[in-house]
């Protein structure tokens, strides 16, 4: 028997994974002053006095901003402060024109939720900041002489979700954001779009021996705008972290920022004072108490989150679990879905969800389904027609091509195209006419040489180009040779 | 007190390039308002509520409603050095980019 | 020409509003004082006069002109805080406080000097020049709404809006012989008003008597909150016009902690007790009352203020507006643009304020003088329990000489001693003039209950009337009583 010792090249090491969250909110206006929320407008054409930072202008809170923290808060089941507090943030940037933040801090509007498997830490509200346009260069933060401000995005309503370090692996982490991303969209709170940065995305990764539960180093992973990317940047930290510890080496605190087109992670480390907020009370703002009708509003204006959505359509409609959670995740889909199975009870649900999760997305892509020519009754009127036969699987498809191309409903274009099973008259005329051409076959198969079936029924499916159930026909042709 | 390093610390802090004379003087004249200051050190506050605000209402919100926002040109109009679309400054460098949030 | 600028506001509005003196008149009748002033009170004047409307006459502030301290933005007006950083800043948008005055029928005069972005006692602060006290040009006129002051007191303007942080309304008030109204904290709109300390700044009337500084504060609070300032409320009632002569059955605490203060200069303290008397006289009742933190007030102050202040003074960093310095890099941008554009006594309190939020000293400082501030908001609502209203003397000492007291940041920060405890509790207080000492002028510092401006009011006209104060330097150094 021999010995096993574990030396720190071989350790195990688990990574352990919090993340941090900013979501742009999709109100009419800014967070702190009237002007119009954009994205892609010309630059510096949305902003005002108070979101250029003018002396002697004052902040004045977006209501519907808060009403949409508090969805928020309310939909990760967090305790929802009786009363909140802004503060500001101090530090010097470009793109701050005040030279701080507002934001919370040590009394957000809601903390301690929970989102699927994940603790939420806090929710907070704050404003955005202003966009910097590195001029000359390439849009690198590197090597630019100039850069140019764009105040359009500055102060826009932005809340910051904080969760607990509870995700183990950059798939887990991937995969939460999206319920969490799902979520957001289902709340209608928010674009998400980690594109346009309406969801942006940070990670504290730390990695420790697998089974302990000491906490490592942490890093801070920034700009991660996909899911791609933010698995990717994971996977390359807990590397990093690994060869840094096996080496005999530490990690050390600091932030790093992933390049996309590289993969790789550069230290953004400041050479000059840690960072010192100096966060105090924003003394232009009130407190913030949420009254019982503003909790009311939020509580009414929540819809059945995604994960309930994904649980309810497996318990009720017995969908397989992949297919649930995609209907769930891609609210758009599930909408769709269901419309489709409100407009025809007889429909089995879960061939119904495989015709939305695996034809129609496999036509739409991205694409909303309520955006394109087909609507969910004329899918179900194909599924049923499917269902009672009338259409082969295969022509179904094609009409879904057609539909999906320009719109109409199923049984018109099956019978413009003359896709419809064949009827039994005719079927049966085939069926003699292709007994009395395969002599040969109709021999072998009276001998009991089962696959010379193929044959006959190969040329019957021939002729009706498809219009046939094979296992109609060969039921029909073993009937006509008294095989019965 | 304060000292000398301190000084420099804070104004870094608040962004502030003092002369070395400045900074010299900035020490004791805070140190002379800080020794008054620091009276309230005796004072026993433990269970004292902080104020931040002597107003006491709540929830002072306003309504999504949009309005005008001020035309490119008068919002650049004052601006030191800007572009045509914006306001121009010099990059910042790798180091200042991890302030942001 | 004389007799026409020795009017009162609230008399000259009578004189247009019976015929007998156009708005016109009456502005181009100040805009040639203005025009001639040699105390440094005003900043800028409109390059024409301007234009009265012609609905000036029904107005209800009839069209009489107002100097505005240059802490107001006016839009396409330049607005300079009397900063260097601001040299040449146009706003884009008016102050809400100058808008509704303006709307009133008081048309801007013009903007007046004060001690840079608010911070001092005596505006000698101003990055342009210093202010001189219209009752002996060598000395100064208080700050830092020090301009404000000057230009009534000198009768360059009728009257005037300032701000109030710490006393910078009533200081200056009581070292030119003024009426001077600092309003609860919310009641006047902060919009505009370009921030020193937030949670203190507050808008008010500086005025020839306390009639005038009633019928502005009418107008600043009429229009009900502001909803551009979310720190603003409605004020409860209208603003009276005072007419009360007498001081019955009311109930009048003094503070020894502040009255009896060492830093209190006899002369000073002679005509406070004088005016002390005089309530008596008039029926009211003076008793002893105790705010057992207001010593600690300018502690807590000296905190707070530089604070908020160290924040509110980050926008000024030469990316959107005002000067711009450095050599190239980011940090030389900000460091050298705000090293070039602040003056000393900015530069002071944003450092004492970036201390004090310090990781490490937040709790020592910022925590504890915000439970200083409990403690003398508390004592102050005890003490209203007690009595209608508490008086102090405004400020420690009569205008002292220009100099004097620039070498020595704490001495000058001792000016505000008596003004800034209010300022804490964010209550109202008025400072009027109550006699001469070393025929300089000596205020009496009235204050009340949060939204007691009328009670405030009433009471300083009682007083004022009694005491006869005359508010022309030239004439007062000649004959007021010394009492």
């Amino acid at each position: 028997m021999t010995t096993v010792t574990t030396t720190p090249t071989e350790r195990a090491y688990e990574p352990v994974i919090g993340l941090e969250i900013h979501v742009q909110l999709r109100t009419q206006t800014k967070m702190f002053c009237g002007c119009a929320l954009s994205f892609g407008d010309e630059p510096n054409t949305h902003t005002c006095p108070v979101c250029l930072g003018h002396p002697g202008t004052l902040p004045v809170p977006n209501a519907e901003a808060i009403h949409f923290a508090l969805m928020i808060g309310l939909a990760l089941e967090c305790e929802l402060a009786p009363r909140s507090i802004f503060h500001r943030k101090n530090y010097f940037y470009p793109d701050l024109p005040k030279g701080y933040q507002i934001s919370q801090f040590d009394v957000p509007l809601s903390r301690s939720g929970r989102l699927g498997d994940v603790r939420v830490h806090r929710v907070h509200l704050e404003e955005d900041a202003a966009k910097l346009v590195h001029a000359g260069a390439s849009g690198r933060i590197h090597g630019a002489e100039a850069s140019v401000v764009d105040f359009n995005r500055g102060g826009t309503p932005l809340v910051e979700i904080v969760t607990e370090p509870d995700l183990s692996s950059p798939e887990q982490a991937g995969e939460w954001l999206r319920l969490l991303r799902a979520t957001l969209k289902r709340l209608g709170v928010s674009d998400v779009n980690m594109d346009e940065g309406s969801l942006r995305c940070d990670a504290n990764v730390s990695i420790r021996p697998a089974g302990t539960a000491t906490l490592g180093t942490k890093t801070e992973l920034k700009n991660m705008n996909s899911f791609r990317f933010l698995e990717r940047g994971i996977a390359a930290e807990v590397t990093r972290q690994e060869q840094i510890l096996r080496g005999g080496g530490e990690v050390e605190q600091e932030t790093l920022h992933f390049d996309p087109q590289t993969g790789a992670l550069s230290s953004l480390r400041s050479k000059e004072e840690s960072h010192d907020y100096r966060y105090f009370p924003e003394p232009d703002l009130v407190p913030l108490a949420p009254t019982q009708a503003m909790l009311d509003r939020a509580r009414a204006a929540l819809p059945e989150l995604p994960a309930a959505r994904a649980e309810r359509l497996e318990r009720e409609l017995g969908l397989p679990t992949d297919t649930a959670r995609l209907l769930a995740f891609r609210s758009e889909l599930g909408d769709f879905y269901e419309s489709a199975l409100g407009a025809d009870g007889a429909t089995d649900p879960a061939t119904l969800a495989s015709w939305v999760t695996v034809e129609l997305v496999a036509r739409l892509g991205d694409v909303d389904p309520v955006e394109s020519p087909v609507s969910p009754e004329a899918l179900a009127e194909l599924v049923r027609l499917v269902s009672a036969r009338s259409v082969s699987g295969s022509a179904a498809k094609e009409v879904l091509d057609a539909m999906a191309a320009g719109g109409g409903r199923p049984e018109a274009i099956v019978a413009e195209r003359g896709l419809g099973l064949a009827g039994a008259g005719e079927l049966e005329a085939i069926v003699d006419r292709a007994i009395e051409a395969n002599p040969d076959a109709v021999e072998k198969v009276r001998a009991g040489t089962g696959k010379a079936m193929g044959a006959i029924v190969g040329a019957i499916m021939r002729e009706t180009k498809g219009r046939a159930d094979g296992g109609e026909v060969q039921r029909m042709v073993r009937e006509r040779l008294g095989l019965g | 007190m304060i000292d000398r390093e301190q000084v420099l610390h804070v104004a870094r802090l608040a962004r502030l390039d003092l002369t070395k004379a400045e900074v010299e003087r900035m020490a004791s004249e805070l140190s002379g308002v800080l020794d008054h200051i620091e009276r309230i050190a005796e004072l026993d506050l433990d269970d004292v509520e902080p104020t931040s605000h002597v107003v006491t209402i709540e929830n002072v919100l306003r309504a999504d409603d949009s309005r005008p926002s001020l035309a490119r040109e008068r919002a650049l109009a004052g601006a030191p050095d800007a572009t045509d679309s914006g306001f121009r400054v010099p990059s910042p460098a790798a180091a200042a980019a991890a302030d942001g949030s | 020409m004389s007799e026409l600028l020795d009017l009162s506001t609230a008399q000259a509005a009578q004189s247009v509003r019976a015929g007998d003196l156009s708005p016109a008149e009456l502005l181009s009748a100040y805009r040639e004082q203005a025009e001639a002033d040699e105390l440094g009170a005003f900043l800028w004047l409109p390059e024409e006069p301007l234009g009265v409307m012609g609905t000036a006459a029904d107005a209800p502030l009839a069209g009489v002109p107002l100097a505005v301290k240059d802490i107001f933005c006016v839009e396409g007006v330049p607005t300079t805080a009397a900063s260097r950083i601001l040299e040449g800043y146009r706003p884009p948008y008016t102050a809400t406080a100058v808008e509704r005055l303006a709307a009133a029928g008081a048309p801007m005069l013009g903007k007046t000097n004060m001690d840079e972005f608010a911070m001092g006692s005596s505006n000698e602060n101003s990055a342009y020049e210093p202010v001189r006290n219209p009752w002996s040009p060598d000395r100064v006129p208080g700050g830092s709404s020090g301009g404000s002051a000057a230009a009534v007191a000198g009768g360059l303007a009728p009257w005037s809006i300032g701000t109030d942080t710490g006393g910078s309304i009533r200081q200056p008030a009581s070292l030119c012989g003024l009426v001077g109204l600092k309003p609860t904290y919310g009641a006047v709109s902060r919009y505009g008003m370009i921030a020193f300390a937030s949670s203190l700044d507050q808008c008010g009337p500086i005025t020839r008597d306390v009639t005038d500084a009633a019928l502005l504060l009418r107008h600043l609070v009429a229009g009900g909150r502001d909803p551009c300032d979310s720190t603003s409320v409605d004020f409860p009632q209208e603003i009276e016009l005072p007419s009360s002569e007498d001081l019955g059955g009311l109930r009048v605490g003094v503070v020894p902690e502040l009255s009896d203060a060492a830093t209190i200069d006899a002369g000073v303290k002679t005509v406070f007790d004088a005016t002390l008397e005089r309530i008596e006289e008039l029926g009211g009742g003076v008793e002893q009352i105790s705010l057992p933190h207001s010593e600690h007030g300018l502690s807590a102050y000296y905190v707070l203020a530089p604070a908020e202040a160290s924040a509110n003074l980050s926008r000024y960093d030469g990316v959107r507006f005002g000067l711009r310095s450095g050599d190239g890099d980011l940090l030389s941008l900000y460091e050298r643009t705000r090293a070039d554009g602040f003056g000393d006594e900015v530069k002071r309190r944003i450092m004492l304020g970036t201390y004090a939020l310090s990781s490490g000293y937040y709790e020592a400082y910022y925590g504890r003088a915000q439970r200083v501030r409990t403690k003398i908001a508390e004592d102050f609502r005890a003490a209203f329990e007690r009595v209608d209203l508490v008086v102090t003397p405004t400020s420690p000492s009569v205008a002292f000489r220009l100099g004097e007291r620039t070498a020595d940041p704490m001495a000058m920060y001792m000016s505000d001693y008596c003004t800034v405890p209010m300022s804490l509790a964010g209550l109202p207080a008025i400072s009027i003039p109550a006699g001469l000492s070393e025929g300089l002028p000596v205020g009496f510092q009235i204050t009340g209950p949060a939204f007691s401006e009328n009670r405030l009011l009433a009471a300083a006209h009682a007083l004022e009337q009694a005491i006869g104060f005359d508010s022309s330097p030239a004439r007062g150094k000649a004959g007021a009583p010394a009492r």
